[in-house]
């Protein structure tokens, strides 16, 4: 039974991974570039387990390593998210431009 | 093309038009929901490569909780098409370089590539929830405690920034 080959399982990581960092870096709104850097770890996760069922089918490192990528992925986002809540309050918007006091 | 292959592919299509969408959509609602569909075809790659338990909690911790909480803030802010930022001109044009160009280098990198592992898909229990339960709390019992405070700290931070002064 003929399976789909490795590099097609790359192939579309690679193409989410810069989906994903097309989205960060032309979105001026925190919420969706927060949902680019989600698209950019699911192609990191998909790659990790493409690379441990097609080359080390008996060993696990690679669903762990997704494992901890996903936990540490919500911890990332509910704290991304009372820092985005806590902007709106003070800033009235989340677009990034308005946030710039830092900047001067 | 067996029954495998034609999953597969569909699978690839609707993953990546839907990422595609999650960035072109000018509401974003829209791109939550699109958002979703792409973390549900990703979890049907995990079921094709044998990861099944990592697919459930993919569904589980992405589309059921992470998605909900970026719903809610949305819709706590009123977000829209009318309030989205307008895109700058030569800001696009940027991420179309830099996102192109690299796309570009690592495709022409796995084209040059030589492995030719296939891999079989009805075969192993690896993904299955008492192999990795077991291989979890003896081999990787460290980070995973060590994860566990990663929440507590992330609990509390998300309070603490969240709170009203």
């Amino acid at each position: 039974m003929m399976e789909p080959g490795l590099y097609q399982i790359l192939f579309i990581s690679a193409a989410l991974f810069f989906t994903g960092v097309y989205g960060f870096l032309t979105r001026r709104n925190l919420i969706t570039m927060l949902m680019s850097v989600e698209l950019i770890l699911n192609s990191v996760n998909l790659n990790f387990i493409a690379f441990n069922k097609y080359l080390w089918p008996q060993k696990m490192d690679g669903l762990f390593f997704t494992l901890f990528v996903i936990a540490i992925a919500a911890a990332e986002a509910a704290v991304a998210i009372a820092i985005i809540i806590n902007l709106y309050r003070s800033h009235n918007s989340i677009d990034v431009e308005n946030a710039e006091d830092l900047k001067y | 093309m067996n029954i495998t292959q034609i999953l597969v592919g569909s699978l690839s299509v609707i993953t990546l038009f839907s990422a595609l969408m999650v960035i072109i959509s000018r509401n974003p609602v829209h791109s939550v929901l699109w958002l979703i569909v792409t973390f549900f075809s990703i979890s049907g790659h995990y079921i094709v490569l044998n990861a099944q338990f990592l697919a459930i909690v993919n569904i589980i911790v992405y589309a059921g909780a992470i998605m909900v909480l970026f719903l809610f803030v949305i819709m706590l802010m009123n977000l829209n098409r009318e309030t989205e930022p307008q895109k700058n001109k030569w800001l696009k044009l940027a991420g179309v370089l830099s996102g192109g160009s690299l796309l570009l280098v690592i495709v022409a990198a796995l084209h040059t590539g030589d492995i030719k592992a296939m891999a079989q898909v009805k075969e192993g229990d690896i993904g299955l929830i008492g192999t990795l339960g077991k291989e979890l709390f003896s081999t990787y019992v460290v980070p995973f405690e060590i994860s566990s405070i990663l929440f507590l700290s992330a609990m509390v931070g998300a309070v603490v920034i969240g709170k009203k002064e």
